[in-house]
């Protein structure tokens, strides 16, 4: 009963989806004020029916409904329950959901926040996500439908995946959708003011703290995925390149690029046309990873069970979506007019520069992911494209961004002069060079990569210091601490972002310079050294987990003789699918984290052993935390606060209007 | 306007080749040994361990070459195409048991039946290597100057066998 | 008392649980294990879905590990272990494409992006420069909006 309570929302919701693609939209074309107002109260509606249905299916879940075939196929009932719930997301069919649950979330949060739009804008935004709704509520009610009945229900279930089966699987997919799908709102945006042909500085002030939320999710849902398989795979890896995570790093370059080129447009009002096109990028960027991680084109590590008649569903939505958008824009951008003037040298000049460079390793990074499958389609041999070709191709892209992005924020706005810059920058850059090259050789280490990531690195923490003075010294206040709180949130937001940028090279950089790796045979009581570490293994007992039987392996480590923890690796061998899992164990520190895994057992108790000394791996993560944190301080900036609590009425006053034109 | 098509014409193409890649199989890597001679070995014969299997001994005659193992659900499902092929009497399917126990692989051969006429023994997997085996069962079409034609990767099923390996064999016996 | 007891008691005593002894590395030559990690990680498991040499367990990667190894015991250089890989399984397993006039597109297009970027972006700039006359944004008219927000933020 409850699963088809929630596949009967799912059908009235894409009743909704479509009365809210359409009505609200014609609306606005031919100035129909009623018409208008469906907006609102249908993304609401929508978004209780696939609440319901989301809620459904959880219900299914909890209660181990293994008539629902897709529970019985993602989960067990000796599953504990958190990883159950988590297991709605488990493969293709439950992600989906989450997807449209996320879209309608956003929707929501857009009838919440949207009071100061003008009324045509926002049902025009509320319209174009109801169409992008209609596509993923469709592909699921035909070949994808979570609440398909098993008749006669299984006894027991096939079990979540036993990788899954992770406290990051709760909490990394709805991460990285909210995300994802987030760019939904830019790109509703976008559309919206193409249809409507106002692309003013008041559209990228919309658009702003919308695309940065976004952009927090994305960055703290690829780092917890970068972590999760850090510690769940048991290589001690942090980013392989997979086609699916650069599916989720390319929406990630083009969000970013957007970001920064809102600034120009809100600024100085000009670029919007590219503007808009990258707000098209970033959405369409993410649908085209759902395609390639749920199509089977392209094989990865994480890519769900595969169906070609899901794949052209996917395909003729992406076809539909991104070509209609792409179009929309061929046929309206020409109209749009140019702007504030700046020059090359300017604040806007870098950030159009950086946005280059992010939009081309964008571009390599697509094109390294897809150009295997290009080769193949036109006959002409299989090839793999892996981490050596990403890795030589992207530092020569991102170095001179991250040296744009130590300049940028000290250039002035519509023209800098260079010898003024050098004159500032003097200090920041002889102090980045220096250490650049004396930290490594102090630490016995120099390659030329070790030296670029640590000179990059200081350069983003000097040049922000020199740029953080400079604007203590311009704004209002006596003490220094009055200063410091007179600056504005979004300019900590964005000094805190770029030093995230700063803290993710330094743990790359330290990592790849100087991580070490042992792997060894151990008997019971043999020690074994790594960095200034001693291991003690002190053999391995047998453990039986909820589901699951493993051996636990413990070992203590110590250094100079003192105890400084005790690590209990894990070999899991999970019932339900007879799968053996390598469950690593981590010491994490600020400075290093002390990584153990199991291998194999030998005779006598004796284990085959993997350690790894991990200096500053943490940075990598702690580094997009930060960035995120900043993206966080830019929206709570007093002008973006003030703009969603002013309630004003739906056709604004004149003098709004017209204020708002020039905001 | 043409700079405001672009993005659009790229996607197009974009979609196009993913498009052909939905009918593609990412998995099936096409062997470059193909239209050169096949890699010599000389490994005991299963039935016959004193004996030796090698395909030098095949040197003027068509001939597949089936990697195959007794832990491969893939040669059981290819395993009655074989069966049928072995009894037409079209071309000699010789064996490979690839990393496999001996035993096991004589009760599966007598339990299910045994389309070769020669099953030859890579324990170690060593002649699969020089193959460029990937993955049980394959087959190789060898030709009677010792040059493979054909590979087939994964199963062979009654359609590949009547469409591509007994004309390949016919134009080859010809040759 | 006999040689073999003897010899018992100093194989337990040598290969037994002895405490606080050092563990010794899985591999026999550390060195040359090193070269295979170094060569493995850029190679691809065929059978995986994508995974390298070095990370996977299927039995084929320990084979072909296996099959590295000896070839470096052989003294065999990068080039030609490269050159027998290549040679039974083709450009599929090596994670870094060969340079071949099938993947020039594929090493060239990163560079030829940003060049072709940073020229539309110069020229775009140039023309624009010629072009704009109105200032629709004023710093002026920021500082009045920045002002009229904050008072009506202020408002209850």
């Amino acid at each position: 009963m409850i699963p088809e309570i929630g596949h009967f929302a799912l059908i009235l919701a894409l009743c909704v989806a479509v009365v809210q693609g359409i009505l609200p939209i014609y609306g606005a074309a031919v100035g129909n004020s009623s018409l208008m107002a469906v907006a609102k109260p249908a993304a609401r509606g929508q978004f209780l029916l696939v609440a319901t249905a989301f809620g459904c299916l959880a219900y299914a879940f909890a209660e181990k409904d293994f008539s629902v075939l897709y529970v019985a196929a993602t989960s067990n009932s000796q599953l504990p329950l958190h990883y159950r719930l988590a297991a709605i997301w488990g493969a293709h069919e439950g992600s989906l959901l989450l997807w449209t649950f996320i879209l309608t979330l956003w929707m929501f949060a857009v009838t919440l926040f949207s009071a100061h739009l003008p009324e045509s804008t926002r049902s025009r935004i509320l319209g174009v996500m109801g169409l992008v709704s209609i596509g993923f509520l469709l592909f699921m009610l035909t070949v994808s439908n979570p609440f398909e009945r098993l008749i006669p229900a299984a006894a027991e279930g096939r079990d979540l995946n036993p990788l899954l089966q992770d406290p990051g699987m709760v909490i990394h997919p709805p991460m990285l959708y909210m995300g994802y799908v987030g760019f939904s709102v830019a790109f509703a945006f976008a559309i919206a003011a193409l249809l409507g042909g106002n692309l003013d500085a008041a559209w990228a002030r919309w658009s702003r703290p919308w695309t940065t939320v976004a952009w927090c999710f994305l960055t703290v849902g690829i780092a917890m995925g970068s972590g999760w398989a850090y510690y769940e795979l048991g290589w001690g890896g942090w980013w392989f390149w997979d086609p699916v995570e650069n599916a989720s790093f390319m929406p990630w370059l083009a969000g970013t690029a957007l970001v920064h080129s809102l600034a120009v447009t809100d600024k100085r009002g000009g670029f919007k046309v590219w503007t808009v096109l990258l707000a098209i990028m970033a959405f369409s960027l993410s649908l085209l990873g759902t395609f390639l991680v749920r199509s089977g084109v392209l094989t990865s590590v994480h890519a769900f069970a595969t169906d070609p008649k899901r794949g052209m569903f996917i395909l003729a939505f992406l076809a539909i979506v991104i070509g209609g958008s792409l179009a929309l824009y061929a046929w309206r951008a020409p109209r749009v007019g140019l702007g504030g003037s700046f020059v090359a040298m300017s604040r806007e000049g870098m950030l159009l520069a950086n946005n280059v460079l992010l939009v081309a390793a964008m571009g390599s990074v697509l094109l390294g992911t897809l150009y295997p499958l290009f080769l193949d389609a036109l006959d002409l041999g299989k090839i793999s494209v892996g981490p050596p070709y990403f890795d030589t191709v992207f530092v020569p892209l991102m170095a001179p961004a991250i040296f744009l992005m130590g300049i940028g924020p000290l250039a002035q706005w519509k023209k800098a002069s260079l010898p003024d810059l050098a004159k500032r920058l003097k200090w920041a850059f002889g102090v980045s060079v220096v250490t650049a090259i004396a930290l490594p050789i102090v630490m016995g280490n120099w390659t030329p990569l070790l030296s670029l990531g640590i000179l990059l690195a200081i350069w983003i923490v000097t040049t922000s210091v020199v740029s953080l003075r400079e604007r203590l010294t311009h704004v209002a206040g006596n003490s220094f601490f009055e200063r410091l709180a007179s600056v504005p949130r979004s300019y900590w937001g964005m000094l805190v972002a770029h030093c995230g940028i700063a803290v993710f090279i330094v743990g790359v950089t330290m990592v790849k310079g100087f991580e070490t790796e042992k792997d060894v045979r151990m008997n019971v009581g043999e020690t074994a050294t790594i960095g200034d570490y001693l291991f003690r293994f002190d053999g391995a007992q047998d453990v039986v987990g909820p589901n699951y039987t493993a051996a636990r392996g413990s070992f203590a480590v110590s250094r100079d003789g003192r105890e400084t923890t005790v690590l209990y690796p894990e070999k899991r061998r999970y019932t339900a699918q007879n799968q053996v899992m390598t469950e690593a164990a981590i010491d994490p520190g600020l400075l290093r984290d002390l990584y153990v895994s199991l291998g194999e057992p030998l005779d006598n108790g004796a284990w085959s052993v993997r350690l790894y000394h991990k200096p500053f791996i943490d940075w990598i993560w702690g580094g997009c935390f930060i960035m995120a944190l900043g993206g966080v301080l830019a929206i709570s900036d007093r002008r973006y606060r003030i703009a969603w609590r002013r309630q004003e009425p739906a056709v604004a006053e004149p003098t709004r209007a017209a204020r708002r034109k020039v905001a | 306007m043409t700079r405001f098509l672009l993005p659009l014409s790229i996607f197009i193409v974009v979609v196009v080749f993913l498009g052909i890649g939905l009918k593609l199989n990412p998995r099936e890597i096409p062997s470059p040994l193909v239209g050169k001679a096949a890699p010599d070995f000389s490994q005991p014969q299963l039935f016959e361990p004193a004996k030796v299997f090698s395909p030098a001994d095949m040197k003027g005659k068509v001939w597949l070459l089936n990697f195959w193992a007794s832990w491969c659900s893939g040669c059981k499902t290819e395993h009655p195409v074989l069966m049928d092929l072995a009894k037409s009497g079209e071309v000699p399917i010789y064996g490979m048991d690839y990393k496999d126990q001996r035993d096991e692989a004589m009760t599966w051969l007598s339990r299910w039946g045994n389309p070769y006429p020669v099953v030859g023994v890579d324990d170690a997997g060593r002649v699969g290597i020089n193959y460029g085996v990937y993955g049980v069962p394959e087959t190789y079409v060898i030709d009677k100057q010792g040059v493979i034609q054909y590979k087939q990767i994964g199963p062979l099923d009654s359609e590949t066998v009547e469409k591509k390996i007994i004309p390949l064999v016919k134009q080859l016996e010809a040759q | 008392m006999n040689i073999q007891w003897i010899a018992l008691i100093v194989v337990l005593f040598l290969s037994g649980p002895v405490w606080a002894g050092e563990a010794r590395p899985l591999a026999d030559d550390p060195a040359s294990e090193a070269r295979l990690k170094h060569l493995a990680v850029e190679l691809r498991c065929l059978v995986c879905q994508n995974q390298t040499l070095a990370d996977s367990n299927a039995p084929l990667a320990e084979d072909l590990r296996r099959e590295v190894r000896e070839m470096i015991a052989k003294n065999m250089s990068d080039q030609e272990i490269i050159e027998f890989l290549t040679a039974r399984y083709g450009d599929f397993v090596l994670y870094r494409p060969p340079l071949k006039a099938t993947t020039t597109l594929l090493w060239v297009g990163p560079f030829l992006l940003v060049i072709v970027g940073a020229t539309a972006l110069i020229i775009t700039l140039r023309r624009r420069a010629s072009k704009v006359v109105d200032v629709p944004v004023t710093e002026d008219e920021h500082r009045r909006v920045e002002q009229l927000l904050t008072e009506g933020g202020k408002r209850p």
